[in-house]
């Protein structure tokens, strides 16, 4: 086993600084706009932290969702939006029926899920159908979908579907819901915090355990390995440790010490990035692999293509449901014609900007481009107000932000590609 | 002959009414080492896709004739079946995926896994992969063909040779491979590389594995094996003891056809000719035609043929020339130097191209006869075209009575002028396609496989106006042509190209042995002698 780790090495040194800042390019540009919107914006450490930590645990599993289509080959899985369609339908019936708590949780998945499935498996086959062009296809099938949706309930709600009277989610004339439907004002009313109010524990206190487990986990699994755990390997989770408890001692930083995260929102989000490196280690992940890597090899050798990118649209889309279902109980009002329109293009602008591409993602760039990402949209409207006068600017800036990552990330694939090709083509 | 492993009868396979095969017999015995030889087109692949199940052969009919292994009959419908009947296979285009590992790559949908958990209830694919022995699967097999190179490391950064030996990897860890067929395995080798491949072989070969080979070099046909099996246009020309036979012998036997012999007086001038373009040290980066180092001086007023086998090499040298792909070297023209991959300015040194992708190059599938013929001397000389300063139109009527003009010099069979190119019969698209070559006036005329395709009669057509053109114009062409006949009836020299390299060059009148022993890269000339 001890071997194994050589030919990494080698690719280590073989890269250049140059080559390293080239490849991580969107990342660092992105972390030079965060540091400098928080300087301009001015707002208070502890609000953005605070900020921060609630929107890591709301995007998060919506962006993790992205990645098994990638690995697999079918690129960025505009489709999600699909998946969170089947999660509000689960929401709203919950909400319908007045199920509250982890109950209601585990009812809406129990709905949801099915759904999402069975879209899942409709949009891989379409995506089967028009290879190459995924990215578009996922697109126009979100907007395709969101006609039908808007169809069940806006029409077919009150007049097809019997609702009871005086619901305040539908629409005074009874027919059709609201355009905003309340999950609630607070814990233990509605949906609100269903999942995130479970249990609240210190973010430090959390963070602290979490790297100290790390640690540990790093060292056992290197022993049984038969090797030394190489003290550098442990420096950043040291450095974790240390802030953390800085922070928590050191008076100063009170207002920042008192933060509060959901942990059992945070665990399915680690769920979901355990599942994600496991699943790489069996046989169907690396039949993702291999399909991602080429197709025509691949069935040559006898997998089934087209059965196992279906697969790999359909677990995106059921984690994009249960994603959506998580985003949605921590902000406590759905947008019933909206919310599930932004979720493909916020989450894949966040995995973009996470150092991801069309064919490379893993749970860290993920992770990275929520916190990137998300920093960015929360200091925007201020930092647009402190340099413009005005925070509509900074809204602007957002969205310029979203689109642009999207279309820059695309343009330098479809860039890396020919320069590949072209280094190719004249080395023989 | 009952203790023959696999035994291939009567094999015969059509394509459309086109018959491929006519009734083909092969046998091969375990621990053999056997040769299979051919023209392109002689039948080779189709017969080695029968064997493996393709699906081109079951899509088109099937084939009729009889497989025997071990003496039973069977049917193989499919390449998985061709795996069960334990046949192995080394592609001539490499199946693996470059950044995947060694070990991936060998294993690639045969890893070895073990349960977990989850597998024991969610079915068979959640089961871990069990990289450890899979690891030492492939350093078995690795072990096995004497390579030392890790099994761990990438495929993307190996030498092709060593590609090739993890492809013969692959196919020996699957248990009970009894039939390996190469593919042509040693056209992209180095000559050690090639060397340790025909010794590996060997050596499985002394493990009672029974080898097909495939390949187009004489000499490692010498070298290695014990049989060969000679086809020609899809009929069994000779079965023979590889010691019963000589070189010149399977080079006369692959090629011979007779060649109808009507060919064009010798041009006069024989002694005081001009070199019109010189090719030095050209390399071209076109796949699956890779030029490698050609020297090559083209005399004006002549008829150069080159030939030589599918994917040596001939067909890039005319797109090289044009810069159509990545070119390196030099190409003096005309006494000056040519300018390297820039297709306009060859074109505007009068210097026309034929492709030999007449649809896709050659030809505006969806425009009109009169546009495809006039489309380049309208870019490249602005012929046909009225300046009014400010802005340029087409001359509508000039180019109609051009395009009316070559419809009738060459016999384009069509409705019109205004005809779409895409509708004409091949024979015709390629008459148009010369069209637009002359219409450009040009000095000299690359043109590649200008009967690939089309049927005899229109075959003749072609050749005739090529003749005809160099006769009466004296317009300097380079025909490349696979069909060694066509060339020997119209050239006046003929350069074989073999592995990217001319291999020599020949009269048309010269022995079908000499052009066999070329074509397989053999040079007969020790001057030219490059290894």
């Amino acid at each position: 086993m001890e071997n194994k780790i050589k030919p990494q090495l080698r690719l280590q040194e073989k890269k250049d600084i140059k080559e390293i800042l080239r490849q991580n390019i969107v990342v660092i540009i992105f972390t030079v706009l965060t540091v400098i919107g928080v300087i301009l914006s001015d707002l208070p450490f502890h609000f953005m932290v605070r900020e921060l930590v609630s929107r890591i645990g709301r995007n998060s599993f919506l962006v993790l969702s992205l990645i098994i289509p990638i690995l697999a080959g079918v690129g960025l899985n505009f489709g999600i939006v699909v998946g969170a369609m089947a999660g509000q339908l689960g929401l709203i019936m919950v909400t319908y029926w007045g199920i509250t708590g982890i109950p209601g949780i585990l009812l809406t998945v129990l709905i949801a899920t099915p759904v999402a499935v069975v879209l899942g498996w409709q949009t891989g086959v379409l995506f089967n159908k028009t290879k190459g062009q995924e990215m578009i296809a996922g697109l126009i099938v979100g907007y395709f979908a969101n006609g039908l949706y808007q169809f069940v309930f806006l029409f077919l709600v009150g007049t097809l579907i019997p609702m009871k009277p005086g619901t305040p989610m539908v629409k005074p004339d009874g027919i059709g819901l609201r355009n905003t439907i309340s999950l609630g004002s607070k814990h233990g009313e509605g949906m609100k915090y269903a999942l995130d109010y479970v249990l609240q524990v210190n973010v430090w206190q959390l963070l602290i355990a979490a790297a100290l487990a790390l640690i540990a986990f790093k060292i056992i699994r290197n022993r049984k390995r038969g090797f030394k755990t190489p003290v550098a390997s442990l420096i950043p989770n040291m450095i974790l440790v240390v802030v953390s408890l800085v922070i928590l001692l050191v008076p100063t930083f009170r207002m920042l010490a008192n933060i509060k995260a959901p942990v059992v929102t945070w665990l399915l989000i680690v769920g979901l990035c355990l599942f994600n490196i496991l699943i790489m280690k069996t046989k169907l992940g690396q039949d993702f692999k291999a399909i991602g890597r080429s197709q025509h090899i691949a069935s040559v050798a006898g997998i089934n293509v087209d059965q196992t990118r279906i697969i790999a649209v359909i677990l995106s889309t059921v984690f994009a449901s249960w994603g959506q279902i998580i985003f949605l109980q921590n902000i406590g009002t759905m947008n019933t014609y909206g919310s599930h329109m932004q979720v493909g293009m916020f989450s894949i602008a966040a995995i973009l900007i996470g150092g991801a591409s069309v064919t490379k993602a893993n749970i860290w760039q993920a992770l990275v481009g929520v916190i990137l990402f998300h920093s960015v949209f929360i200091v925007s409207p201020t930092a647009g107000k402190v340099l413009f006068g005005d925070a509509q600017i900074g809204e602007f800036f957002r969205s310029f932000v979203v689109y642009g990552v999207i279309g820059v990330s695309l343009g330098l694939h479809a860039w890396k590609a020919a320069t590949a090709k072209k280094k190719e083509e004249t080395e023989e | 002959m009952d203790n023959c492993l696999l035994q291939m009868k009567n094999i015969e396979k059509d394509y459309g009414g086109h018959k491929v095969l006519k009734g083909v017999d092969l046998s091969l015995k375990a621990g053999e080492i056997h040769c299979l030889l051919g023209e392109n087109g002689a039948g080779k692949s189709t017969l080695m896709n029968i064997l493996f199940g393709m699906e081109v052969i079951h899509s088109t009919g099937g084939y009729s004739g009889e497989i025997l292994i071990d003496g039973k009959p069977v049917k193989i419908t499919s390449p998985k079946e061709a795996m069960k009947a334990n046949i192995g296979m080394v592609h001539q285009e490499f199946m693996l995926i470059p950044s995947f590992t060694i070990t991936e790559n060998i294993k690639l949908n045969r890893e070895v896994t073990k349960h977990n958990p989850v597998s024991k209830v969610l079915g068979e694919r959640l089961k871990t992969i069990d990289t450890k022995t899979m690891n030492a699967d492939a350093r078995r097999a690795l072990d096995k063909l004497e390579i030392n190179i890790e099994e761990y490391a990438e495929v993307a950064g190996l030498p092709v040779g060593h590609m090739q030996f993890v492809e013969i990897a692959r196919e020996i860890d699957k248990t009970g491979l009894e039939i390996l067929v190469f593919d042509e395995p040693t056209a992209v080798l180095t000559e050690s590389e090639a060397d340790n491949l025909l010794a590996t072989m060997k050596k499985l070969a002394a493990e009672g594995i029974a080898i097909l080979f495939i390949t187009h070099r004489l000499d490692e046909v010498m070298e290695v094996s014990d049989e060969v099996t000679i086809l020609r246009d899809g009929e069994l020309v000779a079965c023979k003891k590889t010691s019963d036979t000589s070189v010149e012998e399977i080079a006369e036997l692959m090629v011979g056809r007779k060649v109808e012999l009507n060919q064009k007086e010798k041009s006069s001038s024989e002694g005081d000719r001009k070199v019109l373009m010189d090719l030095k040290n050209l390399h071209v980066n076109m796949p699956g035609e890779l030029v490698k180092g050609i020297d090559l001086s083209i005399y004006e007023g002549e008829i150069l043929g080159i030939g030589g086998l599918a994917g040596q090499g001939k067909i890039g040298i005319a797109n090289g020339v044009m810069g159509m792909y990545p070119t390196t070297g030099e190409i003096s023209y005309n006494g000056e130097t040519a300018p390297l991959n820039d297709t306009l300015e060859m074109l505007k040194k009068d210097v026309a191209f034929v492709s030999e992708d007449r649809r896709g190059v050659g030809l505006i599938l969806d425009e009109s006869i009169a546009l495809n013929t006039v489309f380049t001397a309208l870019k490249v000389k602005e012929k046909f075209i009225r300046n009014f300063k400010l802005f340029k139109m087409q001359d509508g009527k000039a180019i109609t009575s051009h395009a009316e003009k070559m419809i009738k010099d060459f016999d384009i069979r069509c409705t019109g002028p205004f005809q779409n190119a895409g509708r004409l019969s091949g024979g015709n698209q390629q008459k148009v396609c010369i069209a637009r070559a002359l219409t450009q006036e040009p000095r000299i005329l690359f043109i590649s496989e200008p009967t690939r395709g089309i049927d005899i009669g229109a075959k003749k057509l072609v050749l005739d106006v090529l003749v005809r053109l160099n006769k009466e114009l004296g317009m300097t062409i380079v025909i490349t042509s696979s069909e060694l006949a066509e060339l020997r009836t119209i050239s006046d020299r003929i350069a074989i190209v073999a592995e990217g390299k001319v291999a020599g060059i020949l009269p048309p009148d010269a022995s079908d042995a000499k052009y066999g022993l070329l074509m397989s890269g053999i040079s007969d000339d020790p001057g030219k002698e490059e290894k």
